[in-house]
């Protein structure tokens, strides 16, 4: 036995180790979570910084003379000719009005690069709505090649040798003059908004992908969420504890665990080899990032329903309710923000699975805003690594682009899931 | 009732006093290791009788061969120490225990001269007809309006919505708190006080209009005031229902009870009016129990 003076002073002692253990165990926390700030705003500070370009595009004014002569030569305006026309001719035949000294094959045509393929289809819609428009001249603002748009943006520089250039030295010149008369600017880019995918980064847009993966995460979330919700209740409540529930727990969480490239191989075989279901649709790939969340949903209702305390299941049996009504009433109102939680993040998940739906054909190029599950489509994060793979210049900044749209309905979800928990948390 | 048994702390464990004090009695007390249940297990009008009840938790042998009767109208006190088998054995008498996977039940008992551990007999309609109130106070996070009416809800017991209210209205008023909680029926009900909320477990129990109730340490997680408000009830309770109640506190089941049940290892080893019980003790080990050598 030491006596009191003595243990004072050997406690005192230890205290300073006790301290100093205590602060580096702070500064060690400390320096890891700085660590992992910096790398996400390192993150965010780049895409936003490679993407934000993308929000506007370089539009060329156009003062074009719908020529009845040119356009609809017998005069009958059917859409059947007027949508046969020669836009793109139009088109030409502007920018050579408006640059009459050009001439020469090969300076027409560096002239008629400066204005975007989409022009003609632009003019096309334009006339296709307003038949009116044939016989009178409009000024049109159109987009211009993705060229232009990257010299505006600072991506090409006027400096280099013009071999090494992709515009010519006459289609700066051409450009300075349209500067000079107000007649190129850039603009809001409401086509990135509202367009499906182009090889043209200039009419490429990322609304094609967003609605695939709108309907890709329905069919995932009316699936998955029922089906992981009853099993789960049901192991969890109903199933008797033996081998076979053991296995199917193991199971369970091993799948959790499974590459998700692996789900899009099944799907492949299962769901469009064997049942036929079509190439490249939402549905499949909803089927498939279904098997993907499952788990993950399976494995949040249960540690949602172990949450809820046993004394509320014995209260409900303890007046005569059956295990249903006890489940249904009771135990499942209070396990319901925890399950929608884990449902919600197994949807971010999804929203962001690429792997699997590259298998079952959803890596398409795909034009056309898909109009149901069964239409052919893309999704955002597969957008991304199509944009990522394309070689001009300005599907750089497309790409970050769309990165910035997914990484906003990720937070968007993410948040969702947060206030969903924080409104409906209870004590008990 | 007003004999109880002497206070613990009167009581010096070991001391010369009370070992002379227990060799006199001795000759008229059954020896501590007989195990056979001394006292009258049967009474003249039984609601539930058990015989022979063996429950086995996996291989733990809880419960050992229990004979009990509980009568109506009358109020039986279980007591005995910590992890002896009273709540486990009140836990059969509604079954309970079905929720346990480990656990089984071996023996008779019966309600109403009908086997409870029988096929035929829906393991639902046993719990309406034997209702029970939790050690912990465990009302619904739910309004204290819905806590009392789930239960007539689910087993349909009301005709349209005037009847449900009236039926929430007796249960709260016969579990005495009807004047507490009349003007805030829609708030939580887990927003009351501790011995509020007991006594609303209580009114969502009795809304059920069952025969028996079941209480199993009722008062253990409340202050002596809250206490007393129960003990008063379950004495008024006992003109319609049959109570069996587990307690700790011999006091309590002094206070509250006519016969009492001493329990000791998942064995029953004495039964008798609670007078009786507490006065003159007949088994050795209920009165090492009463007169606090343990417990």
């Amino acid at each position: 036995m030491k006596d009191q003076q003595q243990a004072m002073e050997l406690v005192r002692a230890s205290l300073a180790r006790r301290y100093a253990a205590e602060r580096r165990f702070r500064v060690a926390g400390l320096t890891a979570i700085l660590l992992g700030l910096t790398f996400v705003s390192f993150l965010f500070v780049s895409i936003i910084a490679n993407g934000h370009p993308a929000f506007w595009q370089t539009v060329i004014q156009l003062e074009v003379k719908f020529d009845s002569q040119f356009l609809d030569p017998t005069g009958e305006r059917s859409p059947d000719v007027l949508s046969a026309a020669d836009y793109g001719g139009l088109v030409k035949q502007t920018l050579r009005e408006m640059f009459p000294d050009v001439s020469g094959r090969r300076d027409k045509r560096e002239l008629y690069g400066l204005v975007s393929t989409g022009a003609a289809y632009q003019l096309r819609n334009m006339v296709m709505s307003e038949p009116a428009l044939v016989g009178s001249t409009k000024k049109v603002w159109v987009p211009a090649d993705d060229d232009v748009d990257m010299l505006m943006k600072g991506h090409l520089s006027r400096e280099a040798p013009e071999a090494e250039r992709r515009l010519s030295d006459k289609q700066v010149a051409w450009i300075d003059d349209l500067i000079g008369m107000g007649q190129l600017e850039k603009r809001f880019n409401t086509t990135f908004f509202t367009a499906g995918d182009s090889r043209e980064p200039e009419l490429a847009g990322i609304w094609g992908a967003a609605v695939g993966s709108f309907f890709t995460l329905v069919v995932t979330l009316c699936l998955s969420f029922p089906v992981g919700v009853a099993a789960a209740v049901y192991l969890e409540e109903f199933a008797p504890q033996n081998r076979w529930t053991d296995l199917i727990e193991v199971n369970i969480n091993n799948l959790a665990a499974v590459p998700s490239i692996v789900f899009g191989l099944l799907g492949l075989a299962v769901f469009l080899n064997f049942f036929a279901l079509p190439r490249s649709a939402p549905v499949v790939g909803g089927l498939v990032l279904t098997l993907m969340t499952l788990p993950t949903i399976i494995i949040a209702s249960r540690a949602a329903l172990k949450s809820v305390p046993p004394s509320i299941r014995e209260a409900a049996l303890g007046i005569g309710s059956s295990k249903v009504q006890m489940v249904v009433h009771h135990v499942l109102p209070l396990a319901l923000p925890g399950m929608l939680t884990g449902t919600i993040i197994g949807m971010a998940q999804a929203l962001g699975e690429t792997a699997p739906l590259l298998m079952i054909g959803m890596v398409a190029f795909i034009v056309d805003i898909p109009g149901s599950a069964f239409d052919p489509s893309t999704v955002l994060p597969v957008q991304i690594y199509l944009w990522a793979d394309s070689p001009e210049r300005a599907f750089v900044e497309k790409t970050s682009a769309a990165i910035m749209v997914l990484l906003s309905f990720l937070i968007v979800m993410n948040a969702f899931a947060i206030m969903l928990r924080k409104r409906f948390e209870r004590r008990w | 009732m007003e004999t109880v048994a002497k206070p613990r702390d009167d009581e010096t464990p070991g001391g010369v006093d009370v070992a002379e004090t227990l060799d006199t009695v001795q000759s008229a007390t059954v020896d501590r290791d007989d195990r056979q249940t001394v006292g009258d297990i049967t009474v003249e009008q039984p609601r539930m009788c058990c015989r022979d009840v063996n429950v086995y938790y996996g291989d733990k042998h809880a419960i050992k061969s229990v004979s009990l009767d509980i009568g109506t109208n009358e109020v039986i006190a279980m007591i005995g120490p910590s992890g002896c088998g009273k709540s486990t054995f009140l836990r059969c008498l509604n079954r309970m225990n079905d929720t346990i996977p480990t656990c089984r039940v071996e023996g008779e008992i019966t309600m109403d001269g009908e086997d409870i551990y029988s096929k035929k007999l829906d393991v639902v309609l046993l719990r309406a007809r034997v209702g029970m109130v939790f050690q912990k106070p465990n009302p619904f996070p739910k309004s204290i309006y819905e806590n009392v009416a789930f239960g007539p809800r689910i087993h349909g017991l009301a005709r349209g919505k005037t009847d449900l209210d009236e039926i929430v209205e007796t249960s709260l008023k016969r579990a005495g708190l009807w004047d507490e909680v009349k003007d805030r029926m829609d708030q939580p009900g887990t927003g009351l006080s501790g011995g509020q909320q007991q006594r609303l477990c209580i009114a969502r129990a009795i809304a059920v209009s069952p025969e028996v109730i079941l209480m199993d340490e009722p008062c253990s997680a409340l202050d002596p005031i809250a206490t007393a408000v129960i003990e008063e009830l379950i004495d008024e309770l006992r003109a319609q229902y049959s109570i069996a109640i587990v307690t700790h506190s011999m006091q309590q089941a002094a206070r509250v009870s006519q016969r009492t049940a001493y329990f000791h290892l998942g064995d029953l080893i004495e039964v008798g009016d609670t007078d009786q019980v507490f006065t003159t003790p007949r088994h050795q080990l209920t009165e090492d129990y009463i007169t606090g050598r343990f417990g």
